[in-house]
């Protein structure tokens, strides 16, 4: 059986109204992630970047999605497919790109790469490598934002690979049992590295895998960025208004291997491309931006332009900053 | 030729999939590349218009960064491919990582070869003496198990984002009863019952202290730490490294360690050497109520994680505690239990235990040992343990783990390194028996190390 981003039994159906300002908004942040992303490869191609890549093109609506629906003081975690979540959160396309090329200046002084990365500042608690980790991580964030009283959310992030992790339930328990406002985030893009999530769960309606602990869940078209935005509202009402977790899963697709070096032999080519045809979230948002007049091509094209240039910025200062200094291999073990 | 794998260094274009003068934006895949792994398809990563293919089908063993084609982008024309390939040579050549613009280097003979790249030296430790205790001052006779909890009160009265959680710590009041009391005086908002659920409750202290609170995180004893060894090397130890020093989690984790008595091999194992074999960590091992007291207030306030690791037994032994209003040990501080000249020995927690009884039999038989309690075994006082070896010339380990990989092994070795030329004998290890735990009460105790084993090793270590 194959789950479908436009399966019928979605539960929120509903997409939120978008503003010209939120349609354009959301297209040039989705942009931002897909062009990043894009020179990612391209560098990582290229010998600059090391080791593992895990590339979020085709899933850029989840996270921009959801960041429209959270507030200043609200966290985020996510595991290693995280440079989209960075982006979306506010961090800066030259210190992530810095961070990929291993340099002085990225995020963590070059040495955490790809999948560790963070910024506290902007709310990005990581960036983690081992799967399923992330969500007692998030769970905690959310522990501390009602042991001190704030009305802050926490929102984890996770794979359907994750998702059969013993430490989610473990998670799931606790923040349920302690009304915890915590918003579990499922992307489901339906494969977890290669095996598809017919082949590696019994259940594949992920947004009911808390019914057990009587955790709600949805399950959302997550390459539609208003659907993701309609749902992240109403999951960050329920966490605000003091009622406990609620679990969102995102129907997506990643059109790339799990990283790169991933030939994708396991789905179709034609299966790859009838999403990117199709159910493109940024296509979907630049035809509905042409269709509702709100921009036309030229418009668009002069975004596109910006947005390029952001990118080729980043890409040429992680090319040409300096590794860090020898000295910063014994720095930031302890405090 | 892109690479595609963290490993790959040339491979073999296979297939164009779209010909020259097609048009192509970014995502379509122009060619096919074998690895030596896959077969891999490769993406424009620009719009434009397939000017030239550089590389044609069928070439095996393309170099890594090699130029395989040129996209002209809008407003260029094929007149420009001339211009733009050496600028694209170049401009891979450049950008090239510098461990592969070093290979070529060396390659070449009038370029002197790079200098290898060596480590730094690490930072030098330099752990503060325990504080003076003022004359007059009234020592108050505890168990370790009073000191612990208050400790942790002392410190929970202090610090609002102070919290302590774990499995019956609350309305139990602690399985050990080393929480008694905090529920009533803290509330169930800062003593937190939690499922039993180490991998769990574990990650999710560490994500509170990832955001700023200060939790003590008990594990009911630390055999089943295992299940969350994970979250605390991973998570933990690893987070400020990887952020650069911008998120660090101040956490302690606590409990009791070691073997405990008739409970066989799951129940019975010193994580010692597990939890100080890692950077990030830090490991306290107390063997006196004081000690326990003032370290478990340091490890509160200190901002690294810190493991904790107490003993089921000598919770129930008295010693004395200074009665002063904020009794805070120095971490990374090893203690002279007792001086001596003849044979250094060196244990921590339980361990003492043997240790100083068997220094007692020692004295008995006119060899004046020095015992050292380590205390604290990450950062691992060397400055100490070496400056008595210089003295006696002799050393005995005594610890409750395994021989192989353990912190006897780790201070034999700092001992050679930086004591060789005073050693009078060979460094002696007493340890527990590589062995799971057995239950049968006459094969435990032959499994644990003994006071009789100490007694023969530091005779043998001064050859009487």
């Amino acid at each position: 059986m194959a789950v479908a981003h436009k399966d019928p039994s979605a539960d929120a159906k509903s997409v939120a109204d978008f503003s010209k300002e939120q349609e354009l908004s959301a297209y040039r942040t989705m942009l931002t992630i897909r062009r990043f992303e894009e020179k990612a490869g391209q560098m990582y191609g290229m010998g600059l970047i090391g080791g593992f890549c895990h590339l979020y093109i085709g899933q850029e609506a989840v996270v921009v999605g959801m960041q429209m629906a959270l507030k200043a003081g609200d966290q985020v975690i996510t595991g290693y497919r995280d440079h989209g979540h960075m982006i979306a959160t506010g961090m800066d396309p030259k210190g992530v790109m810095a961070e990929l090329t291993g340099r002085s200046h990225g995020y963590s002084k070059g040495k955490g790469g790809s999948m560790h990365m963070f910024s506290v500042e902007k709310g990005f608690y990581g960036g983690h490598g081992i799967v399923g980790a992330q969500v007692p991580l998030g769970t905690g964030l959310a522990f501390a934002n009602r042991y001190r009283g704030n009305d802050n959310i926490s929102v984890t992030y996770f794979g359907d690979g994750a998702a059969n992790q013993g430490q989610v339930y473990e998670s799931f328990n606790m923040a349920a049992l302690w009304t915890l406002p915590a918003i579990y985030v499922i992307e489901n893009n339906r494969y977890a590295m290669g095996t598809a999530i017919t082949r590696s769960s019994a259940e594949v309606n992920l947004s009911r895998r808390g019914l057990s602990f009587n955790i709600p869940g949805d399950q959302v078209d997550g390459m539609d960025v208003r659907a993701v935005k309609a749902a992240g509202e109403k999951a960050a009402q329920w966490c605000r208004d003091g009622k406990g977790p609620y679990i969102l899963e995102m129907l997506t697709y990643r059109y790339r291997g799990h990283s790169m070096s991933d030939p994708a032999k396991y789905r179709t080519r034609e299966e790859v491309d009838e999403v990117r045809t199709h159910h493109d979230p940024i296509d979907m948002a630049r035809h509905r931006i042409i269709e509702k007049k709100i921009a036309n091509e030229d418009a668009l094209k002069k975004i596109d332009g910006e947005v390029r240039d952001i990118i080729n910025q980043a890409a040429e200062f992680a090319t040409h900053d300096p590794e860090p200094d020898v000295a910063e291999l014994y720095t930031d073990v302890y405090r | 030729m892109p690479a595609l794998s963290p490993t790959m260094e040339k491979g073999n274009l296979a297939k164009w999939l779209k010909k020259e003068g097609d048009r192509v934006k970014s995502g379509d895949i122009i060619a096919e590349i074998e690895t030596d792994k896959a077969t891999m398809e490769v993406e424009a990563a620009d719009e434009g218009t397939l000017g030239k293919i550089l590389v044609p089908e069928g070439t095996a063993d393309v170099a890594v960064n090699t130029p395989i084609a040129v996209i002209l982008g809008e407003g260029e024309d094929k007149s420009s491919i001339k211009a733009a390939k050496p600028a694209q040579q170049n401009k891979a050549a450049e950008s090239a990582p510098p461990a592969k613009a070093q290979k070529s280097q060396a390659k070449t003979q009038d370029v002197p070869a790079p200098k290898p790249a060596i480590a730094p030296e690490p930072p030098a430790l330099q752990a503060a003496s325990d504080p003076d205790i003022p004359e007059g001052t009234e020592m108050v006779t505890m168990t370790m198990r009073e000191a612990l909890r208050d400790a942790m009160a002392e410190e929970m009265r202090r610090d609002k984002d102070v919290f302590v959680m774990g499995e019956e710590v609350a309305e139990y009041q602690g399985a050990y009863k080393v929480t008694q009391g905090l529920l009533q005086e803290f509330g169930a908002k800062r003593v937190i019952d939690t499922p039993i659920t180490e991998h769990g409750f574990a990650g999710l202290g560490i994500g509170a202290a990832l955001a700023g609170l200060k939790p003590v995180v008990e594990f009911m004893t630390f055999n089943f730490a295992m299940q969350a060894i994970d979250q605390l090397i991973n998570s933990a130890a690893k987070t400020l490294y990887m952020s650069g020093g911008q998120m660090g989690c101040q956490i302690v984790f606590r409990g009791p360690n070691g073997v405990a008595s008739r409970v066989a091999a799951q129940h019975s194992q010193d994580y010692s050497a597990w939890y100080s074999h890692i950077p990030g960590l830090k490991v306290i091992a107390p063997s006196t109520a004081a000690d326990a007291k003032g370290l478990l207030k340091a490890a509160i306030r200190d901002l690294n994680p810190v493991v904790f690791l107490e003993n089921e037994i000598l919770y129930g032994h008295s010693s004395q505690v200074p009665k002063l209003d904020d009794f805070v040990l120095p971490i990374g501080k090893a203690k002279i239990s007792r001086a001596g000249n003849d044979v250094t020995i060196i244990g921590w927690s339980m361990g003492m235990n043997y240790a100083l009884k068997a220094a007692e039999e020692l004295a008995n038989a006119g060899i004046d040992a020095e015992v050292i309690d380590l205390r604290t075994l990450k950062p691992l006082d060397t400055d100490t343990v070496v400056a008595s070896v210089q003295k006696t010339g002799r050393a005995v380990t005594v610890e409750e783990g395994w021989q192989q990989n353990g912190v006897g092994a780790e201070l034999a070795a700092r001992i050679m390194e930086h004591a060789f030329d005073y050693l009078d004998a060979p460094v002696a290890r007493v340890s527990g028996k590589e062995v799971p735990m057995p239950y049968a009460a006459n094969l435990e105790k032959l499994a644990l190390p003994s006071v009789a084993e100490i007694v023969e090793a530091a005779r043998s270590v001064c050859y009487r």
